[in-house]
């Protein structure tokens, strides 16, 4: 289906004018998009615009206040991200969801705990567990040292990596990804772009939320851009150079006068 | 992609950086370390200081069985605990629980499963709404479940003397309960017939007729070690479990990762409800009666013995088995006193000094385990 990336195939995703609402605070005024099958969407835009908050809804953390929702071109109303992970939606949050004071093991099977024997026997299979956490993790790039470890204890972006390998594994169709590179080293993340690569090549959707224009532009199909609760535009990759994407994300004029006044080292 | 078609040669390969977790590591994982050092500690003192028929069998069956009442309420509040919360109102609702069975009993006189039922059913709702209220409102439960404290003893208060004509102690309950293999499993001795056994072997003291001097297992100790073992296994081996820890760890991020964390929070309130019904069954169908006093300040002292047993306040970490050999020593120190030439009432200097001590041990385990300064 490589050739049939683009606009043609019928999206995973798709959400129209969503609208959310913190009180007073307008998170979210009218924002659509959509990821299909195998094509990696990357959601750009500044501090604040919004991003977070749209995957938030899309993974059911927050409900929208109004909009258009459709997985699979049926309209979905999540309650809970329990919803959205039997949905096939598996997201990597901004602060990771990872609880510090329990082992690795437990916190990758986390809400999602395979069980075996009869009720009320029934009880989680941790040899399988502990196997497919350390294999899962290998894939990314770390050996781990025990899987009984307390999450505590890793690293920034080893506690990323988990974080990842997790939403991989349960991912069904869709992968989000909110901001994963910002506490890895460079090899880290070029191992997390080529995952994103890998996963992509698998058939699933990936909506890649990032700061940086160049991780977005080696993984991306399509740009969306957010700015201020709103889009701004979205873009295939053949229709916009980096550096026009760099402009739009940082609200266009500003940064081009910066970068005059910088000589140009912006 | 859920399942693993490709078991690869991921061998558990050694990283050379892997500093074997030697077994002093392993053990300090262990949240219930400490409450075991606490039990060796205690049994010591007592076993330097104490008369020897401390530790008879007549002597452990008097240690044990308050520590199995205590206990089976520190279990509870220590799943609860884990989970984040705390509930205050437990030793309120021994009493009104107790309150409920009686009146189930003497003044609608229901048979004996009846009673228990409606006990434990009202018992039940109360928990749910303690739970609901916390959840809904997002007070601390703290807050929450001392109102209760005061309710429910003041329910209990005027409930009795409504139920009695002015009294506030409920009686006669001996008399509507005839002997049976129900009451039987909440009231007496159990396993009597292996004590016999043990006696006509000369394995265990008996009288000079034969009759064992201790007959048997008071039921509230085999209710003990039934609720610790099934605790600890539902805790430490089933996904409810690993819900209790995520609610308490971050209920932030174990609701974004799918669990339902409103319903195991719910769930944890409605069984420290239960566990003080059971509670209020065992001693009121103990003693015959049913007043007002029951399960005072028993909320603390399952705290006590939680923490005791390696519950961190702040939920996400601790162990049912500890709470277990928390409440044993909480047993140890407030009989074992009375076996010693040691006024008993340095019971509660001790029992401050262990809290104390505990506290300080829990809190640099944790950091241990989390790597955090
Ligand atoms: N829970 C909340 N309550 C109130 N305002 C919020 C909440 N979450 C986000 N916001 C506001 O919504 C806007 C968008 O935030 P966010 O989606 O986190 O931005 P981004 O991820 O793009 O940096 C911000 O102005 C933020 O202050
Ligand atoms: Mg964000």
């Amino acid at each position: 289906m490589a050739d049939t990336k683009n606009h043609q195939a019928a999206p995973i995703i798709e959400v129209r004018d969503i609208v959310k609402h913190y009180g007073s605070v307008i998170a979210l005024s009218g924002v659509s998009m959509h990821v299909s099958k195998g094509e990696v969407l990357c959601l750009l835009g500044d501090n604040g615009a919004g991003k977070s908050t749209l995957i938030k809804t899309l993974s059911g953390v927050v409900r929208p206040t109004s909009g258009d929702f459709r997985v699979d071109g049926e309209p979905v109303n999540f309650a809970s991200p329990r919803d959205a992970l039997d949905a096939g939606i598996a997201t990597v949050y901004q602060d990771l969801a990872m609880i510090p004071l329990m082992s690795i093991t437990r916190n990758f099977f986390m809400g999602r705990e395979p069980v075996k024997g009869f009720p009320p026997f029934r009880h989680i299979d941790f040899e399988h567990c502990h196997e497919v956490t350390r294999e899962e993790m290998h894939k990314i790039g770390i050996d781990i040292r025990d899987p009984h470890q307390a999450v505590g204890t890793l690293s920034g972006g080893e506690r990323q990596c988990v974080a990842i390998a997790r939403a991989v594994y349960f991912g069904a169709k869709v992968l989000i990804l909110d901001e994963p590179t910002s506490a890895l080293g460079v090899a880290q993340t070029s191992m997390v772009l080529k995952y994103i690569h890998q996963v992509q090549q698998k058939g699933l959707g990936v909506i890649f939320i990032t700061h940086n224009v160049r991780h977005a532009y080696a993984v991306g199909d399509r740009f969306t851009i957010l700015n201020r609760g709103k889009t701004l535009g979205t873009f295939a990759k053949s229709e916009i150079a980096m550096d026009e994407l760099q402009n739009l994300m940082a609200g266009g004029k500003e940064l081009e006068v910066l970068s005059h006044e910088l000589g140009g080292t912006v | 992609m859920a399942d693993t078609g490709q078991k690869a040669a991921v061998a558990p390969r050694q990283d050379e950086r892997v500093r074997k977790a030697g077994l002093v590591t392993q053990l300090m994982r262990r949240p219930e370390l400490g409450a075991l050092a606490g039990l060796v500690l205690v049994a010591t003192f007592f076993f330097i200081t104490a008369d020897r028929s401390m530790f008879s069998l007549a002597g452990a069956m008097t240690i044990l069985e308050p520590a199995a009442q205590l206990g089976i309420l520190a279990i509870a509040a220590s799943l609860l605990m884990i989970g984040g919360e705390f509930d205050l109102s437990i030793g309120s609702m021994v009493a009104f629980s107790g309150l409920i069975f009686g009146v189930a009993l003497v003044n609608l006189g229901l048979p004996l499963w009846g009673a228990i039922i409606v006990t434990l059913i009202g018992a039940g709702l109360i928990g749910a709404i303690n739970g609901q209220i916390v959840i809904r409102t997002r007070l601390p439960s703290f807050i929450v479940t001392l109102a209760f404290l005061f309710i429910l003893r003041g329910l209990t208060l005027v409930g009795l003397k409504w139920a009695t004509g002015g009294s506030t102690q409920l009686r006669g309950i001996h008399d509507v309960v005839a002997d049976s293999a129900l009451a039987g499993m909440f009231s007496g001795d159990a396993l009597g017939g292996l004590f016999t056994w043990l006696a006509e072997h000369d394995l265990i003291d008996k009288f000079d007729n034969g009759v064992p001097k201790v007959s048997g297992v008071p039921v509230s100790i085999i209710w003990f070690v039934i609720v610790a073992l099934l605790a600890t296994w539902v805790l430490l081996r089933t996904r409810i479990g690993n819900w209790i820890f995520a609610a308490g760890g971050d209920p932030n991020a174990a609701r974004n990762s799918g669990v339902p964390v409103d319903r195991v929070k719910t769930g944890l309130f409605v069984l420290t409800a239960c566990a003080a019904a059971l509670i209020a069954i065992i001693t009121v169908l103990d003693a015959g009666s049913t007043d007002a006093r029951r399960g005072f300040q028993k909320e603390f002292e399952a705290i006590i013995a939680s923490v005791i047993g390696g519950c961190l306040l702040t939920g996400g970490y601790g162990s049912a088995i500890g709470a277990f050999f928390g409440a044993i020593i909480f047993g140890f120190v407030s009989i074992g006193l009375t076996y010693t030439h040691f006024d008993s009432d340095w019971f509660q200097v001790f029992l401050g000094a262990m809290l104390l001590l505990a506290v300080l041990f829990n809190n640099f385990i944790r950091r241990k385990v989390t790597g955090e300064r």
